[in-house]
């Protein structure tokens, strides 16, 4: 290997690849097009897989909603028909039955699916509001920005039914002055005074939340617009390894054993799978990433066997030249390392230019892409996938060397010189 | 220097064989000059490959300085032909894409010289063959004379035991071919053994002895007066 390190070597190898400078840049760019595409793919396909997640991250990944509907089937002597409603009891026996719920949290609202929305007063200025009611753990599924100085609804809230609100910072805006700071001020809620414990920050992300709406403890929610133990629906986040289909079907199950539906109902219970949804776009980033793996790698392979064809025809034509340099005293094997060398540098250099231009373009998609909704963020492409495939190059350039390498030593020197 | 027995030398052509050599018996004492003549066909080169270890024999043996010259493989052969051998070619044979300096250099790179050392002294022989300001010149940049004093400064560049030159005048004019004879008498006159294969007679007369081949064997193997080529430059 001693002469990979010869500076000898290097200046042969630049010699006779120097000596016809178009075909190796043509050469180059057969390899370089091959990791370009490479590296631009699974950079973009890790884009926009950093992306998704992003787009996700204020809600668990693999959560549910689960609310109720009517049957369309009889069951045990029940009409079909029949408008179902969930409890709060509902909570306690999914999660006893159902060890892969982790979080469970019952909401009510008003003036989202049905109702009017609140209004909401302070002083002179009013405003309308959906009003929501929550339960501490809500916040464990989806996570809810508070601005600095404030709060979420906590346990004694609930427990002492207080009568304190978490507004949406549009709300701030209607009602309160610039400097003023909403915390521990009052404001009338359907016509109730709330203290305000916090504002939440509106993160854009689907769904049916607004920057207007106001949360108040479940407790508070049920006195003040009595509705008992009714709960509107229930959101579930099921734990990181939990199938969250089969946890969605286990949910509906116990549901409808609780509220003695048919177990075929399929329109008792409606659902709406988050984690379900999320694992087919990861899915599809995961087949992007796959699929540009492959693409690049046969692009790579292309441009190496063109580099390989192109050093068959370059030994052919310095037949001559060869047989000189054995004339001279070149051996085989310092021949036939001359050939190989100088194919893998030409691939690794080509592969450089290509990692180059391929992070080049990445960065610029980055830049373009920078505030706006395209789910495209940080779209790097891990080391030792790079460095995989300057190695992958690297012995796929020595391989389609040994063939021309091979046959400039296969040649003998006489009938090299006696070519013309 | 060389010692040459009984050696037989046939190609296969196809389902015939061609019997090139028929039994060369034949020596070459330090510091000669040797002229191998003969008309195409004669196997005055595929002597030349032979003593230039390009070919194999098939019968008969081969020594050279001492060194026994039989079923070499590739790697030894070229180690041999580096440290025994130069070689001097009717079509130069200079690699395209290197200047004079590099291609006189060429043989030292393969004696693993460094190159600093490598390059002073292929300055030293192109030196001696008048080139020296031309060193960096492409081959394409030389005339033919100069070209083949090129070739002839890379062949001594190795330092070999015996310079072997295939027609060496052969692409040449004869005022050229005869400064190049002249280079090769006064390498000569330093003590080099040379062997030189033509078929040209004046080229041969310039020699110190003539071997005459036809038909594969040795018919004429004569010392002369040798005819300086330096009256005719």
């Amino acid at each position: 290997m001693k002469f990979i390190f010869d500076s000898n070597t290097w200046q042969e190898i630049f010699g006779s690849i120097g000596k016809n400078k178009t075909r190796t840049a043509i050469t180059i760019i057969g390899v370089l097009w091959g990791i370009f595409i490479y590296i631009a793919l699974a950079g973009a396909a890790k884009g926009l897989d950093n992306g998704f997640e992003r787009a996700f991250e204020s809600v668990a990944m693999n959560s549910m909603f689960v609310w109720a509907q009517s049957t369309s089937m009889p069951y045990e002597g029940y009409k079909t028909d029949r408008q179902l409603q969930l409890k709060l009891s509902d909570v306690a026996t999914l999660q006893n039955r159902l060890p892969e719920i982790q979080y469970i949290a019952p909401r009510n609202a008003k003036g989202v699916f049905d109702g009017s929305p609140a209004s909401v007063v302070k002083g002179m200025k009013s405003s309308t509001s959906p009003v929501y009611g929550d339960y501490p753990v809500y916040t464990k599924i989806a996570t809810k920005k508070i601005y600095d100085g404030g709060r979420f609804i906590n346990d004694e809230d609930i427990q002492q039914a207080r009568k304190v609100a978490v507004i949406g910072e549009r709300t701030q805006q209607d009602l309160f002055e610039k400097d003023e700071n909403p915390i521990g001020n009052f404001i009338k809620v359907d016509n109730i005074y709330f203290q305000i414990i916090g504002v939440h920050k509106f993160v854009p992300g689907g769904g049916f939340e607004s920057d207007t709406d106001i949360y108040i403890p479940y407790t508070t929610f049920k006195k003040l617009y009595n509705t008992g133990d009714n709960v509107d629906w229930l959101t579930i986040a099921a734990y990181n390894d939990a199938d969250v289909v089969q946890a969605e079907t286990n949910v509906k199950n116990v549901l409808k054993s609780i509220h003695k539906v048919n177990p075929k109902d399929e329109r008792a219970f409606g659902a709406f799978n988050l984690g379900e949804i999320f694992n087919r776009i990861t899915g599809f980033a995961k087949g992007l990433t796959f699929l540009s793996l492959i693409v690049g790698i046969a692009t790579i392979l292309a441009g190496v066997i063109s580099i390989g064809n192109i050093l068959l025809i370059s030994v052919k034509e310095r037949t001559k030249e060869l047989g000189v340099r054995r004339a001279l005293g070149a051996t085989p094997a310092e021949v036939r390392n001359q050939i190989i060398l100088e194919s893998v540098f030409l691939t690794v250099i080509a592969g450089i230019l290509g990692i180059i231009l391929g992070a080049g373009v990445l960065k610029l998609i980055d830049v373009l892409t920078q505030g706006t909704d395209f789910p495209y963020t940080n779209p790097t492409l891990p080391i030792p996938y790079v460095l995989g495939a300057l190695a992958i190059m690297i012995i796929l350039g020595t391989l389609i060397g040994l063939i021309p390498a091979q046959r400039a030593v296969s040649i003998k020197p006489i009938d090299a010189l006696r070519e013309e | 220097m060389i010692e040459i027995k009984n050696l037989h030398k046939s190609y296969k052509m196809g389902s015939n064989s061609l019997h090139v050599l028929k039994g060369i018996n034949f020596s070459v004492e330090e510091g000669e000059l040797v002229a191998i003549m003969g008309s195409s066909g004669s196997g005055k080169s595929t002597l030349l490959n032979i003593l230039g270890m390009l070919d194999e024999l098939d019968e008969g043996s081969y020594d050279l300085d001492g060194v026994p010259i039989k079923n070499l493989n590739e790697t030894k052969a070229a180690q041999y032909r580096n440290k025994f051998l130069g070689f001097i070619f009717q079509s130069f044979n200079l690699i395209n894409y290197k200047s004079a300096v590099e291609n006189v250099a060429l043989p030292l790179y393969y004696q693993k010289v460094g190159r600093k050392e490598r390059h002073e002294k292929a300055l030293k022989y192109l030196e001696q063959v008048g080139l020296k300001e031309w060193a960096t010149h492409l081959p394409s940049e030389l005339s033919g004379g100069q070209k083949q004093r090129v070739a002839i400064a890379r062949a001594m560049a190795a330092e070999p035991k015996v310079l072997l030159a295939d027609e060496p005048t052969g692409a040449l004019d004869s005022k050229t071919s005869y400064e190049v004879m002249d280079l090769i008498q006064k390498i000569n006159d330093a003590g080099n053994t040379i062997l030189v294969v033509t078929h040209e007679p004046d080229i041969a007369d310039m020699c110190k002895r003539i071997v005459h081949l036809k038909d594969g064997v040795i018919v004429e193997d004569k010392k002369i007066e040798q005819v300086r080529a330096s009256q005719y430059v």
